[in-house]
C-alpha cells in the first residue's frame, strides 16, 4: 500500500540507546519503497546516518544514501550554523554576511542561545524541505526526522513557541509560527520508539502524554529489538537435566548453567510482557520491530523496513 | 574463538582499587545517553560508601524510581543522607536543580534588588531553564561547591558525578566553556559596550563590520531580543568576574590527579564511537582516565557455541517431552549470539584503545532501581559477577 497522501513528516524520537536513527533509517526505506522520494534529516550532529548507512559523513547537502524499489532516500545532516546562513540568504539574500558573523562570534551566540534560536532554525530547515514544490508538486514525498530523545522532544519541537515569548515580532517570529503551525497539523506525526524495558516504556508514555498535551499527533509507539519468547510458560522453573544433554551429544556439566540462563531469560521475558501491557494499556498503537543479529547492516534496514513499510499513517491503527 | 586468538587483553578496571584510594576524591562517569551512567555512578558510590568512604553522588536526571531509591523525592540541591547503606562510610545523593543552581550564583554575588531585576529578565529566564549548556556549567558549578565543601568541612571525601544526558559525551566538557565564552565574548562585550561606557564608547567601538553584524542580528531576532541580552548581560558582568574564568578554572579542576574519569558505554556501534571520541579527548587534554565500563553486555553459558546449540536444537525436533531442553537450547543459540558480536565489537574498542582499561557488566534481566540492586551492580563492577 502506498504511504497516506496526508501525512508527510514523520518525527522519530525515543529514549537514548533506543535505536531511533535506526528506526528512522528503516521508516524511510520503507516509505521510498514503490517509487517515492523521502528525505532523511539528522539534526544533532552525530553523523548517525553516514555510519549507518555506511557512507562518508554527510555534507549540509542532500545526498542520496540509498534506492529502495524504484524509491530513494536522500539524506540530509543539518546544523545550525549552516542553517542560519540559509536562512539569510532565503530571506535577506544576505549569505556573505554570515563571514562577518562567524567573525564575530555570532554563530556561537545562535549555538548557544538554543533552544530557541538553534532549534527553530533546525525545525525551520525541515519545514522548508517539507513544503518544497517543484512544478506544482512536492519535491520530497515524506521527510523523516531523527530527531532529539524523548528528553528533549517537546521542547524541541516547542522551541518556536519559546521563541515567541522572546521576540514578539520580525521574520524570526513569522518563521516559528508557521513552523508551528506545520508541526500541529495533520501533515506531521510523531513516533515514539522504546525498548520492552521498564525506563523506556516509561519515557515513552511520558513524552507521549507531554507531546499529546503540546497537541502534537503521536503515530506509532515502535518497539524495537523485541526478543522472542523462548520459553514457553509450563517450562519455567524446570531444569535441565545432564542425562538430556548427554543424549544430545553435549556436555552433561553444562546443565545447572543452563538451567540458570534459562531462568534469567524467563524474568527477562517476564519484563518484556509487562513493559509490553503497559503500552497496550495506554491505548497507542503499537509497531514491533525484532531484534537483528548485529552488526546492524543496510541488509538489516530494509528487513525492518519492510514491516514499517505496508501502512497508511493518518489513521489510527 | 578462545584459544586461537593471540590479541592482547586490555588491562583490567580495577574500580574497588580505585574507590579504596584515598587520594581520589572526584570520579566523573561519562558516557552517550542510554548506556546506564546514572546506574554506574549511583552503584559506585554505594559501593564506595560501603567500603567505608563518605561520598556524595550528584546526578543530574535519574530516572524517577533510581531517584526514589536513592531517597531523592525533591529537586533542592542539598546533598541528603541515603538510608540503608552499611558499614561506616556514608552516601550522600543529590539531584542537579540547574535553575535553583543558577539562581544561587546570582543571589550569592548580587545586591537582592540587582538580583531582583536579574530574576525578571525574560532572557534570564529562558537561560536559566533551558539553555544549550546551562545544565553542564551548571553541573561543573555544583562540583566546585561540593569540592570547596569537602576541602573546608569534609562531610564527605568522595564526590560521585554524574554528567547531563547531553547531545553527545563531549558536551560536558566543551558546552560551560561555550556558555563561558559565550556570556563573556567579544559580541557580548560589544552589545552592552553603551551599557557599560555610555554613549561616546559605544560610537567609538562602532566598526562597519559590526553595524553590519547588529542589522543582520536585529533583522533575525527583532530589537527586543537585543535589548534584553544586552541590559541581561550588563547586569552580570557587573557582579562576575567572568564566566569564562570560572568555566575555565573548573576545566583545570578536571585535570587534577584526585579526579577520574570513567566512561561509560556498551556494546553498541554509537556507545562506543562515542566512547571513543572521549578517550582521545581525555587523553589529548590530560585528563585523568580511569577506565571503560561497558555496561550490558550479553552473556551466554561458556563452552557450547551458539552453532553447536543450534545444530542439537535442530537434532531435537518437537516432541513435547523435551520443551524444557529445547527451551534452554533456543536461549543458549540467542545469547551466544548476542554474545559473540558483543566480544566482537568490544574486541574492536580494544583494538583502537590497547592501553585503556576496561570492565564488562553483564545485562542484568531487570531494571534497577533499589539498594540491592544497586549493589549488584556494584559487585558487578568490581568483577565479582
Amino acid at each position: 500500500m502506498a504511504p497516506s497522501a496526508a501525512v508527510r513528516l514523520h518525527v522519530v524520537t525515543g529514549k537514548g540507546g533506543t535505536g531511533k536513527t535506526t528506526v528512522a533509517a528503516a521508516l524511510a526505506l520503507g516509505l521510498a519503497a514503490g517509487g517515492h522520494r523521502v528525505l532523511l534529516v539528522e539534526v544533532e550532529g552525530r553523523q548517525g546516518l553516514a555510519q549507518l548507512f555506511d557512507t562518508p559523513p554527510l555534507p549540509y547537502s542532500e545526498t542520496r544514501l540509498a534506492t529502495a524499489e524504484g524509491g530513494v532516500v536522500i539524506g540530509l545532516a543539518v546544523d545550525p550554523e549552516a542553517a542560519m546562513l540559509d536562512y539569510l540568504e532565503i530571506f535577506y539574500s544576505m549569505k556573505r554576511a554570515g563571514t562577518v558573523l562567524r567573525k564575530m562570534g555570532a554563530i556561537d551566540f545562535v549555538t548557544t542561545i538554543a533552544p530557541g534560536l538553534r532549534d527553530v532554525l533546525l525545525t525551520g530547515k525541515v519545514k522548508e524541505a517539507v513544503v518544497r514544490n517543484a512544478g506544482g508538486r512536492p519535491v520530497f514525498d515524506s521527510v523523516v526526522l531523527d530527531a532529539p530523545p524523548t528528553g528533549r522532544i517537546a521542547q524541541f519541537l516547542s522551541a518556536t513557541r519559546e521563541v515567541a515569548d522572546l521576540t514578539k515580532f520580525g521574520p524570526i517570529y513569522k518563521q516559528s509560527a508557521g513552523v508551528s503551525t506545520l508541526l500541529h497539523s495533520p501533515l506531521a506525526v510523531v513516533h515514539l520508539v522504546t525498548l520492552l524495558e521498564e525506563m523506556p516504556v516509561q519515557e515513552t508514555l511520558d513524552a507521549a502524554a507531554e507531546l499529546a498535551a503540546d497537541g502534537y499527533r503521536t503515530g506509532r509507539i515502535i518497539v524495537n529489538r523485541a526478543r522472542p519468547d523462548l520459553v514457553p510458560a509450563h517450562v519455567v522453573g524446570a531444569d535441565v537435566a545432564g542425562e538430556e544433554l548427554t543424549r544430545m551429544g553435549l556436555d552433561p556439566a553444562l546443565a545447572p548453567e543452563l538451567t540458570r540462563q534459562v531462568s534469567e531469560y524467563a524474568e527477562r521475558q517476564g519484563v518484556q510482557a509487562a513493559a509490553g501491557a503497559r503500552l497496550d494499556a495506554a491505548g497507542l498503537p503499537v509497531i514491533t520491530l525484532p531484534q537483528l543479529p548485529a552488526p546492524m547492516d543496510l541488509g538489516s534496514l530494509f528487513e525492518l523496513a519492510e514491516i514499517l513499510a505496508p501502512r497508511t499513517w493518518d489513521e489510527p491503527a | 574463538m578462545t584459544s586461537g586468538r593471540r590479541r592482547p587483553q586490555p588491562p583490567v578496571l580495577d574500580t574497588d582499587a580505585l574507590l579504596k584510594d584515598p587520594d581520589i576524591k572526584v570520579i566523573v562517569t561519562c558516557g552517550s545517553g542510554g548506556v546506564g551512567k546514572t546506574t554506574t555512578a549511583a552503584a559506585l558510590g554505594l559501593r564506595a560508601a560501603e567500603q567505608g568512604r563518605r561520598v556524595v553522588v550528584l546526578t543530574i536526571d535519574p530516572a524517577r524510581r533510581l531517584a526514589q531509591a536513592l531517597g531523592l523525592v525533591e529537586l533542592d540541591n542539598t546533598p541528603r543522607h541515603v538510608d540503608g547503606v552499611g558499614a561506616d562510610g556514608a552516601l550522600l545523593a543529590m539531584m542537579l536543580d540547574m535553575k535553583r543552581t543558577f539562581d544561587d550564583v546570582v543571589s550569592a554575588h548580587a545586591t537582592p534588588e540587582k538580583a531582583a531585576q536579574i530574576f525578571a529578565n525574560p532572557f534570564y529566564q529562558s537561560l536559566s531553564a533551558s539553555f544549550a549548556g546551562t545544565q553542564e556549567y551548571m553541573a561543573m558549578e555544583n562540583l566546585s561547591q561540593l569540592r570547596t565543601q569537602l576541602v573546608t568541612d569534609g562531610e564527605w571525601d568522595l564526590i560521585v558525578v554524574d554528567t547531563p544526558p547531553s547531545r553527545s559525551a563531549l558536551d560536558f566538557l566543551d558546552a560551560p566553556q561555550r556558555l563561558g565564552r559565550f556570556l563573556d565574548g567579544r559580541m557580548i562585550r560589544l552589545l552592552t559596550a553603551p551599557a557599560r561606557a555610555g554613549g561616546k564608547a559605544y560610537l567609538k567601538v562602532v566598526t562597519a563590520s559590526f553595524s553590519v553584524f547588529t542589522k543582520v542580528l536585529n533583522k533575525i531576532l527583532g530589537n527586543d531580543l537585543l535589548g534584553n541580552v544586552s541590559s541581561f548581560v550588563a547586569s552580570l558582568e557587573t557582579m562576575f568576574g567572568g564566566f569564562r574564568e570560572r568555566a575555565e578554572l573548573t576545566y583545570e579542576l578536571l585535570k587534577a590527579p584526585d579526579t577520574a574519569f570513567v566512561v561509560v558505554a556498551s556494546p553498541e556501534p554509537d556507545a562506543l564511537r562515542e566512547a571513543s571520541f572521549f578517550v582521545e579527548r581525555l587523553q589529548q587534554e590530560g585528563m585523568p582516565l580511569a577506565g571503560v565500563v561497558l555496561n550490558r553486555v550479553h552473556r551466554a553459558v561458556p563452552g557450547l557455541t551458539a552453532r553447536a546449540a543450534q545444530a542439537a536444537l535442530d537434532r531435537l525436533g518437537e516432541k513435547p517431552a523435551d520443551a524444557s531442553l529445547r527451551a534452554a537450547l533456543a536461549v543458549q543459540v540467542e545469547s551466544a549470539e548476542a554474545a559473540e558480536a558483543d566480544q566482537a565489537m568490544i574486541a574492536r574498542f580494544a583494538a583502537a584503545h590497547p592501553s585503556v582499561a576496561q570492565r564488562s557488566v553483564p545485562a542484568l534481566p531487570t531494571d534497577v532501581h533499589d539498594l540491592p540492586g544497586l549493589r549488584r551492580v556494584g559487585s558487578a563492577l568490581a568483577g565479582l559477577e
